[in-house]
C-alpha cells in the first residue's frame, strides 16, 4: 500500500513537472469538445449528443495519458529498475493506477464543465451527486484498463495504434455505461436518475473487475524474460 | 528431419470429409429445403450465416482455454499457444463471413445491413477484440514472450466479452429469439431445414478442425524456421571469428 503510494506520487511528480496533462492532454480534450460542435453543427444535436462525446474524448485522452507514462517508463529501462528494487508489480500497477485516475479524474470534471458551458447541458442539484460517482467510477475504470493495457503493449513496436486496437473495444461498456448515465444526470427525458444509478453500478463492477484482472496479470506481464 | 509439409493422413481424411459433407450442404441448401414461408429464399444464407456464427464462437471458447492452458503450464511447451493463435485466426475469418452473410440477410429480411441489437454489437466488439490480439500475436519476437502476453489477452478478452454483452444488453433489445434453442423447446424449423443446418455445422466444423491442424503446424515450422536462422547467423559469426583467428597467425 505505501509502496503504491510512492509510485503514485512518483508518476504524478513526473507529470506534475512535465506539465503534459496541463499544455497537451487538456488543450486536447477540449479541442476534441469543439470539433465535435462543429461537425455536428445543431445544438439540439448537440445538447442530445453531449454525454456521448463527453466520454468518448475521454477515452482518447486516456490513450494519450497512458502512451505519455509508459513512454516515460520505458525510456532507459525505469520500469525494470523499479521492479527489481523489490517493489511489488501489485504496486506499481495500482500506484500507475491510481496516478493515472487522479489525472483522468481532473480531466473529466474539466470536460463535464465544458459540456455544461459550450453545449449548454444542466445539472440539477440532486443529480450532483450522481455525477459525481459516474466521474468518480468512470475515471477509475479508465485508469485500470488504460494501466493493463498499456502493461500488455509496453516495449512492443507501434505501440500506440496497437493500444488504440486493443484498449477500446475493452472500454465499450464503460464509454455506453457512462454516457448513458451522465444523460440521466444531465436531465435526459429518456433515461431517468434511477436508470442512472443502475449504469453506475454497472461502471463499479467495470472498475473492480479490470483493478483485480490487472493487478493478477502486471506481474507475469513485467517479468523479465526466462 | 522435420516433414515439409503440414498434412498427414489424419488431416487428409478430415479434409476429404469437410468437402464431402459441403457438397451435400450446398446441394441441400440450395435444392431440396424449401423456401421459408415468411423469409422466402433468403433463408438459404442461414445455412451458411449459422454454421459460421457457430465455428466463431467455437474458435474463441479454444482459443480461451487453450491460453488459459498454456499460462497455467507457464508455457513449458507452445503448443497450445500455438493452437490458441491458430483457432483464433480461423476465428476472425468465419466471424467475418458470419458478419458479412448476417448483414446480407438482415437487408433481405429487416430492410437494413446493420442493427444495433445486442447479439450484433457483441460480435462486433469481439471481432475487433481478436483482430487486436492477432495483431499482438504477429509482432517478431521471442515465441515464448509471445505465448505469455497473448494468453494474457486472450484471458482479459474472455473476461472482456460478458461486460460488452450486459452492457449492450442493457443498452437495447431487438434480436430475432433463436428459433432452434429457444426455452420452450419447441422447434419451428422444418426437418430437412434442421438437418441441412446441422450438417452445414459439422461441415464447417470439420473445415475448421482442419484449419486450425495446418495453422498450428505452420506456426510450429515458422518458429522452427527462426530458430534455425538464429543458428545460421551464429555458426556465421563463429566461422568469421575462426577465420579471422586463422587469418592472423
Amino acid at each position: 500500500m505505501k509502496q503504491a503510494l510512492v509510485v503514485a506520487r512518483k508518476d504524478l511528480l513526473v507529470e506534475f513537472r512535465a506539465r503534459l496533462l496541463l499544455v497537451r492532454v487538456i488543450p486536447f480534450a477540449l479541442l476534441v469538445l469543439v470539433l465535435f460542435a462543429v461537425a455536428l453543427d445543431s445544438e439540439p444535436l448537440i445538447l442530445r449528443a453531449a454525454s456521448g462525446l463527453v466520454w468518448l474524448t475521454m477515452l482518447f485522452s486516456t490513450l494519450l495519458l497512458v502512451q505519455r507514462t509508459y513512454d516515460v517508463e520505458t525510456q532507459d529501462a525505469a520500469l525494470e529498475v523499479l521492479l527489481t528494487s523489490a517493489v511489488e508489480p501489485v504496486n506499481v500497477f495500482f500506484g500507475k493506477l491510481f496516478a493515472a485516475f487522479v489525472q483522468l479524474l481532473v480531466l473529466s470534471v474539466l470536460l463535464v464543465f465544458g459540456a455544461i458551458v459550450l453545449y449548454g447541458a444542466t445539472v440539477s442539484g440532486s443529480n450532483v451527486v450522481l455525477l459525481v460517482t459516474i466521474v468518480v467510477s468512470a475515471a477509475w475504470g479508465l485508469a485500470s484498463v488504460g494501466t493493463l493495457y498499456g502493461a500488455v503493449v509496453a516495449n512492443m513496436n507501434g505501440r500506440d495504434s496497437l493500444l488504440a486496437l486493443l484498449a477500446l473495444p475493452v472500454l465499450a461498456p464503460l464509454l455506453i455505461g457512462a454516457s448513458r448515465a451522465t444523460e440521466a444526470a444531465f436531465g435526459s427525458q429518456t433515461i431517468d436518475t434511477a436508470s442512472g444509478w443502475a449504469w453506475v453500478a454497472l461502471l463499479a463492477v467495470f472498475a473492480v473487475v479490470f483493478s483485480a484482472a490487472g493487478a493478477a496479470a502486471f506481474g507475469a506481464l513485467m517479468e523479465p524474460e526466462a | 528431419m522435420v516433414s515439409r509439409s503440414t498434412g498427414t493422413t489424419t488431416t487428409r481424411v478430415i479434409g476429404i470429409a469437410a468437402i464431402a459433407v459441403l457438397a451435400w450442404v450446398v446441394v441441400s441448401a440450395f435444392f431440396i429445403t424449401p423456401a421459408d414461408f415468411q423469409q422466402g429464399e433468403s433463408v438459404r444464407i442461414m445455412y451458411a450465416h449459422v454454421p459460421a456464427a457457430w465455428i466463431a464462437y467455437l474458435a474463441f471458447i479454444t482459443t480461451g482455454i487453450t491460453s488459459g492452458i498454456s499460462l497455467a503450464r507457464r508455457h513449458r511447451t507452445l503448443g497450445f499457444d500455438r493452437v490458441a493463435g491458430a483457432s483464433a485466426e480461423v476465428g476472425v475469418l468465419f466471424m467475418g463471413l458470419a458478419l458479412i452473410t448476417g448483414s446480407l440477410w438482415g437487408r433481405l429480411t429487416w430492410g437494413t445491413f446493420w442493427q444495433w441489437d445486442p447479439r450484433l454489437t457483441t460480435t462486433l466488439f469481439l471481432f475487433v477484440t481478436y483482430v487486436g490480439y492477432l495483431a499482438v500475436r504477429n509482432i517478431d519476437g521471442d515465441p515464448y514472450r509471445r505465448a505469455k502476453r497473448s494468453s494474457i489477452l486472450a484471458l482479459l478478452a474472455v473476461l472482456e466479452i460478458p461486460l460488452v454483452h450486459f452492457s449492450v444488453v442493457l443498452w437495447r433489445s431487438l434480436h430475432q429469439e433463436a428459433s432452434v434453442l429457444n426455452p420452450d423447446g419447441d422447434v419451428r424449423l422444418d426437418d430437412m431445414m434442421l438437418f441441412t443446418l446441422f450438417s452445414g455445422v459439422v461441415a464447417f466444423t470439420l473445415v475448421f478442425v482442419w484449419m486450425v491442424i495446418h495453422r498450428q503446424r505452420l506456426a510450429t515450422l515458422r518458429d522452427m524456421q527462426q530458430g534455425v536462422g538464429l543458428d545460421a547467423a551464429i555458426a556465421a559469426r563463429r566461422n568469421e571469428g575462426a577465420a579471422i583467428a586463422g587469418g592472423g597467425q
